[in-house]
């Protein structure tokens, strides 16, 4: 099997699917919306595409580098783990809203784990 | 090999260029971040063509409408007129035909042209004084034939501009008028869909176009339309816009009073509060805001966690300049 898990979990339409469902539930999570307040919502919202593009192991060319340039400036804000770990709820819950099967779940989750250090700045 | 034209000058673009890439390497100035598609800085309009779809992915609906795209996705099939943002404007003389007030603040300015001016109700000019003193103005009309085109001017205290329409400009005299701007209009798709207008004092100017646009395109959903202010003296067109409920049925109007007194059929609070009240969910609504800044965002977000989808909410924040 060839496909990548972008194509099996449904490429771009998945994608805007997943990502309003998202960002509400971000926005309303006291624990981490303070780290997404301050920008336009409409830019917000598609620099929140490229997170699930990237997510679902889509086609982006974001480095680790890039990474941590695109969040130091919340780590300056006191981003740290456990609003990592936030994402990663809303990532999973997000998915399972879209009956996303388990196992690609599982996949996606794996791919934004990756990025961890480099978001954090560590 | 295609040839872009951007102000009178024209540039090749080599294949597999995409258009940001030839005005980097010709050093045209444009600001421009991500090189992805995520960022929208790098947003230039086409003249003439349609530009190729992969380069209008996650735009507006008015922003396509109108021929917008992103220079770094935009990967030209054929020859090109683009349009840069910071580009000079093109202004026309129009003349002034009515300037008369609709309530304590707020005057009706009429300026006409000789020929037709192309706009979508909603969109909003800028206005130019002759020593270069330049404002943003909603457009209040609808295009028509007589070549005119209303606003609603709110006095702002010492403010230059407005003091300036309201005090000194006369029956008669010109003005320079640029080209229509923005993408808070009305277009006429999903004819089904429940539209929700909210807007502060003169906010209602582009949403009576907006209003008069989807009604004469024969919008079937329901059309709300909630319109604030601090007091009675500062609302206006009360009397029209009841007029207009009563006349379609699926138009509701609802004037709304943060101050006191609140006289029978106003609703007390501030319009975004009242608005939000309304509705337990705004899902699959197509929602319009326009005025004061602060009421804005607010309720972009508000409307967005009540379930509209950020694609079908538009907005114009009168954004009052310091300079
Ligand atoms: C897209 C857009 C559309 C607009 N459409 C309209 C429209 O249809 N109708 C309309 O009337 N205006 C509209 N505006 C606002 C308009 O462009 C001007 O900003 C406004 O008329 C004030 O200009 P001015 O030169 O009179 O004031 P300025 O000389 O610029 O002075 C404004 C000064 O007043 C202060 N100030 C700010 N807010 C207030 C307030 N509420 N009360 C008292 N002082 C204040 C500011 O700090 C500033 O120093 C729009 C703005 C934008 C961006
Ligand atoms: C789980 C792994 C994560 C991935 C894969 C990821 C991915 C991305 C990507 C691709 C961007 C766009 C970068 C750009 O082009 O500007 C971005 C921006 C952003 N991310 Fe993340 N992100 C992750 C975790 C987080 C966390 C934990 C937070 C905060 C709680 C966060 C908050 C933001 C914000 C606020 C922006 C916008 C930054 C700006 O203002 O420009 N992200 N992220």
């Amino acid at each position: 099997m060839s496909a990548t898990l972008y194509e099996r979990i449904g490429g771009e339409a998945a994608v805007n699917a997943a990502v309003e469902l998202f960002y509400r539930k971000v926005l309303n999570d006291y624990r981490i919306n303070r780290f997404f307040n301050n920008t336009d919502m409409d830019t917000q919202l598609a620099k929140q595409k490229a997170f699930f593009t990237m997510a679902f192991g889509g086609p982006n060319n974001y480095t680790g580098q890039d990474m941590r340039n695109a969040h130091a400036r919340l780590v300056k804000m006191g981003l740290a783990e456990e609003h990592f770990n936030a994402v990663m709820e809303h990532l999973g819950a997000t998915m399972v809203e879209l009956n996303v099967p388990a196992d690609l779940i599982a996949e996606a989750a794996a791919i934004a784990e990756s990025t961890r250090k480099d978001v954090l700045g560590k | 090999m295609y040839t872009l034209t951007v102000d009178q000058k024209r540039y090749s673009c080599l294949e597999n260029e995409s258009v940001l890439d030839v005005l980097v390497r010709e050093n045209v100035n444009l600001s421009y971040a991500c090189k992805k598609g995520t960022c929208h800085s790098c947003l230039v309009r086409s003249i003439d063509i349609k530009p190729p779809k992969p380069a209008q992915a996650g735009l507006k609906n008015t922003l396509i409408n109108q021929n917008y795209f992103l220079a770094c996705q935009c990967y030209p099939l054929q020859d090109m007129h683009i349009k840069l943002p910071n580009q000079s404007e093109f202004y026309r003389m129009g003349t002034v035909t009515v300037n008369t007030l609709l309530n304590r603040n707020t005057m009706l300015l009429v300026i006409a042209f000789e020929d037709a001016f192309e706009f979508n109700a909603g969109q909003f000019v800028n206005l130019q004084r002759s020593d270069g003193l330049t404002r943003s103005y909603s457009i209040a009309n609808v295009p028509q034939e007589s070549n005119q085109l209303e606003f609603h001017i709110r006095r702002l205290p010492g403010g230059k501009f407005s003091s300036w329409l309201h005090d000194e400009i006369r029956i008669g005299d010109s003005i320079a008028v640029s080209e229509p701007r923005g993408h808070c209009f009305y277009l006429p798709e999903r004819r089904e869909q429940g539209l929700l207008l909210v807007g502060t004092g003169t906010g209602l100017a582009p949403l009576a176009g907006i209003l008069t646009d989807a009604l004469r395109h024969g919008h079937a959903g329901p059309i709300h339309l909630f319109h604030g202010s601090r007091h009675f003296e500062d609302l206006y067109r009360i009397d029209e816009m009841q007029q207009l409920a009563a006349q379609h049925a699926n138009f509701h109007y609802m004037p709304c009073l943060s101050g006191n007194p609140v006289p029978d059929g106003f609703s007390a609070g501030r319009v975004n509060d009242v608005a939000l009240s309304h509705f337990s969910d705004l899902k699959d609504w197509r929602i319009f805001l326009c005025g004061h800044p602060e009421m804005v965002n607010q309720m972009k977000k508000m409307t967005f966690l009540k379930g509209a989808s950020m694609a079908d909410i538009y907005t114009d924040a009168f954004i009052v300049s310091s300079t």
